[in-house]
């Protein structure tokens, strides 16, 4: 076929673009970035997955998710657990990383299928209710899951360690307090590289004959049922990797830091990520990135306000808001964005 | 204006009426008895109808007699609590909305059910999606089955629009064109599925005289180039007496008169459902 | 005996459940949107109640209705500045400046009262009644919450069915634009339904901190989340499944804490939600509205 660009062709690319420009230029200007901006790359990757992932389920699926931490939470565990468990078998901590971004995101995909088989029957706000209650159980169930690994494999225990393990055996996960002494083998070029390779995975569902038959049945279940589609197949195939790539960026996330704990993907995460999506736009990509690496550097820009500084986010956020569903505004700023937007496409 | 023609309707075994030219072949459409109640209210009961193989039908109608009832019965929006839906002789009972379609009816809808988010293509594109093979990795991963079958996919969509002449359109969002153009862009996803017997829920309503008139032809068009059925509700009478070969007539959730158009013209009860009881003198 | 004790304590959270649940399934059946502020309305009534006792030393029912007033004229506030700019827009904008909003609300507490946790003291007193030889212990302020529901949920009843403002509550839930045509104010019938849901707010932040009594800026968003929960259960829009659903679900937290496990009490709350929507996908008392085809 003739390389034909249309307007989504070209939007996905300058997408590519800017993130790989971003990703260029963050590593010609590291020596001069500030010690906590630098601390943040990694943080930031891993939002910018989370906020691509739920605008899969949000703009694309056009199903609103209230849990998807809960995602981000079971490939948090179960990749980090993963690579502490291969720390022997793989010593070389590129290769282990990408292991256990894989880990994560299988388990986290398994979890998305079977969240998905009772939330996909449901819909509108419903669904929402139920997300963010599959959210809770996930917070509660690492809360008080225990995991060691001994010479024997590996030893659960739920609500207190009973895991009995043998002589030289580790304590993976231990309940509230989560996993400790992870070894900090994320860096922001496998962050970059996550993020590109969710792109290509989004845009590329997004336009293939899957994206199409998701967001008709987003527009229209009852139409796209008349047209033969299978509803429940497609919802879950956003579904699922929705979740999948949630629990690399999980991965990714927990990597960075040497312990991690449950309570850290809690409802107000999963929030987070949505202001993220709704932000930068349902459906868009872009925005999305932009938004998610905005809002997680906004905190640490307004350290200056240091005790008002969440009270300017939440002031911040209800004005965005409110200027952009403003009917005038809209079309006055519309104006420009249409104009810029070819310009920076082209 | 388009010329009436005339068909002959002849009774098969089951004493239904089609048109001659299909009475060899098996009815694509058989409707025994088919019924539904909400609650205790029967909006359609002891509904039957045939439907040959290549013919035009008309179901017609006051107002909140069924015939949208009877196209969801059909498409299995609704489940009937009656009867039987013999779809080119296979029962439909225990088939989704999905399946039916698979097996060969599509439909369009009275209040436009478009992907208004999506191109004009992509509405038709995705309605071909059960006769797409590829699957989701070949399109993530862009392999040759993706490049082939979109290709084949794109090449088909244009032709498919070329019957209404909207193929410039193929980039439009599907939302934005205007009403005549939604409801023909509906039809035309509607044979994307490449049906055996189409649905078509008062495709001329909002048109203009010109525009109905074009649609008639496209219909038969239709009709003639894919070789298939259709079955359309329509309070054109204009358009219905001149493109449908069997009209049925539904009032209050019971057919009333079923035959060809000079049949329906002449029938009593027809009248007096649209037009009332005459006084009596 | 135990298990009775258990049940009583369970039908106390419940009843203050079903209070703030209510605040939900009003503002949710009216504007159709997801009030994630309403939580933390509990805590500003809350915060209110305990420096209207302990510092300026009014009695406890002065400070509830203190309490009472100042969250009503918060809810009809937010409302109007924050809410009815977007009444046209996405619904998602709206849930958005929702968490705006009580992410707002969350941390002016902060920056006003801090985030020491403070000791609420129970407006009722901390009496108990004992029965049967001191087995059942009921404490006043089971009894006051529970009493408090009874009559919420008995006034409320009466007032939609039988006032004119009730009524225009009910069409507009019914239909904004029919109800507009009708001749209703359909602006002041929503602020009209936040304050109504906002003065239920407080009562429920008094309550609850006179049975648990620490208060700190995030106490409202757990039983918040949970009240959510409790009016999606019933059935959301439905003021009786406001009621069931917050008693059921406190009975179900209460029992779960008793009998399976303290951590995996909400575990278990959230599993029973999933299963009942599976069951009634509209909620115990909710109706399920079919898209005409």
């Amino acid at each position: 076929m003739k390389l034909k660009l249309n307007k989504t062709t070209r939007k996905n690319f300058a997408t590519y673009g800017v993130v790989i420009l971003a990703y260029v230029l963050l590593q010609v200007m590291k020596g001069s970035l500030s010690s906590s901006l630098k601390g943040m790359l990694v943080p930031i990757c891993a939002y910018v997955v989370m906020a691509i992932s739920l605008n899969l389920t949000v703009g694309i699926l056009g199903e609103l998710s209230l849990g998807h931490a809960g995602f981000m939470s079971v490939g948090a565990f179960t990749g980090v657990t993963a690579a502490i468990a291969l720390q022997n078998v793989i010593p070389a901590a590129p290769l282990r990383l990408a292991v256990g971004l894989a880990v994560g995101a299988a388990f986290a995909g398994i979890a998305g299928f079977l969240i998905g088989i009772p939330v996909l029957r449901l819909n509108g706000d419903y669904l929402a209710i139920v997300t963010l209650a599959f959210g809770e159980i996930i917070k509660s169930i690492f809360n008080n899951l225990y995991v060691g690994i001994d010479k024997n494999g590996m030893q659960f225990s739920l609500l207190s360690d009973k895991t009995n393990l043998a002589e030289g055996g580790k304590l993976i996960i231990e309940g509230p307090m989560g996993i400790g002494g992870i070894q900090k083998i994320s860096t922001f070029t496998a962050g970059f590289i996550l993020v590109m390779i969710t792109l290509i995975i989004v845009f590329n569902l997004v336009n293939s004959r899957a994206g199409r038959a998701i967001m008709a049945i987003r527009d229209n279940h009852i139409a796209a049922e008349s047209i033969g589609l299978h509803v429940t197949h497609y919802k879950m195939m956003a579904f699922v990797t929705s979740a999948a790539l949630a629990g690399a960026a999980g991965t990714l996330f927990a990597m960075n830091y040497s312990t991690i704990m449950a309570n850290k993907f809690d409802f107000n995460t999963s929030i987070l990520v949505l202001v993220f999506v709704v932000l930068g736009g349902q459906g868009n990509m872009l925005g999305s990135i932009v938004a998610a690496a905005a809002l997680t550097v906004l905190p640490e820009m307004l350290r200056t306000f240091a005790d008002y500084r969440m009270l300017v986010y939440a002031i911040v956020l209800i004005l965005v808001m409110l200027t952009t569903n403003n009917a005038t505004l809209r079309s006055w700023f519309s104006r420009f964005s249409l104009k810029n937007r070819e310009k920076e496409a082209a | 204006m388009a010329t009436r023609q005339k068909t002959k309707l002849v009774p098969i075994p089951s004493k239904s009426l089609v048109p001659e030219r299909d009475v060899d072949k098996r009815p694509i459409l058989e409707c025994i008895n088919l019924g539904i109640s909400f609650g205790g209210l029967k909006a359609v009961e002891g509904f039957d109808l045939t439907i040959g193989r290549t013919e035009i039908a008309g179901l017609i109608g006051p107002n909140g007699a069924g015939k949208t009832t009877v196209f969801n019965l059909l498409t299995k929006v609704y489940q009937p609590t009656m009867g039987t839906v013999l779809l080119d002789g296979m029962d439909t009972h225990d088939m989704t909305t999905a399946q039916v379609n698979r097996n060969g009816i599509a439909r369009t809808f009275q209040n436009i059910r478009l992907f208004q988010n999506l191109t004009v293509e992509e509405n038709v594109k995705v309605a071909m999606d059960a006769h797409m093979k590829y699957n989701m990795w070949s399109g993530i991963f862009r392999m040759p089955g993706y490049w082939k079958e979109e290709k084949i996919a794109h090449e088909r969509a244009l032709e498919l629009l070329s019957i209404f002449h909207m193929e410039d359109l193929a980039n439009a969002q599907a939302g934005s064109l205007p009403y005549g153009a939604q409801r023909r862009l509906e039809i035309v996803r509607a044979l994307a599925t490449n049906p055996s017997l189409l649905l078509l829920d008062e495709p001329a309503a909002g048109m203009n005289p010109s525009e109905t008139a074009e649609l008639m032809e496209n219909i038969r068009k239709i009709r003639d180039t894919f070789q298939i059925a259709i079955l359309l509700i329509e309070h054109d009478m204009n358009l219905v007496m001149n493109i449908c070969e069997g009209i049925a007539v539904l009032n209050f959730g019971r057919i009333i008169a079923k035959g060809t158009p000079d049949d329906i013209q002449a029938n009593p009860a027809v009248i007096e459902a649209y037009l009332g009881k005459k006084k009596e003198a | 005996m135990t298990f009775l004790n258990f049940l009583i304590s369970g039908i106390s959270l419940g009843s203050i459940y079903a209070i703030i649940a209510l605040g939900y399934t009003m503002v949710y059946g009216i504007a159709k949107m997801l009030n994630f502020a309403h939580g933390d309305v509990i805590m500003v009534g809350a915060y209110i109640c305990f420096y209207a006792v302990s510092r300026f030393s009014l009695p406890p029912l002065a400070g509830v209705v203190l309490a009472m007033l100042v969250c009503t004229v918060l809810g009809m506030l937010v409302e109007r500045l924050a809410y009815k700019p977007l009444r046209a827009a996405p619904s998602l904008a709206v849930l958005i400046t929702a968490i705006g909003v009580s992410y707002f609300l969350q941390n002016t507490a902060l920056l006003l009262w801090s985030s020491n946790p403070k000791v609420f003291p129970s407006v009722v007193g901390n009496g108990k009644i004992e029965m049967f030889g001191g087995q059942l212990t009921i404490s006043h302020v089971t009894i006051v919450t529970i009493a408090a529901c009874v009559i919420i949920m008995l006034a409320l009843t009466w007032f939609t069915g039988n006032t004119r403002m009730g009524k225009a509550m009910r069409a507009c839930s019914e239909d904004k634009g029919a109800a507009q045509l009708m001749g209703i104010n359909v602006n002041a019938t929503i602020s009209m339904t936040f304050a109504i849901g906002s003065g239920l707010a407080a009562i429920a932040g008094v309550l609850l901190c006179s049975a648990y009594p620490t208060l700190v800026p995030t106490t409202g968003s757990m039983p918040g989340i949970k009240a959510f929960t409790a009016a999606v259960f019933g059935g959301i829009g439905s003021i009786p499944g406001a009621l069931l659903g917050g008693l059921l679900l406190g009975v179900i937290e209460i029992f779960a804490k008793a009998y399976i496990s303290t951590q995996l009490s909400d575990a278990v709350v959230f599993a029973v939600l999933i299963v009942v929507l599976l069951v009634k996908p509209a909620g115990l008392l909710g109706k399920q509205i079919h898209e005409k085809v």
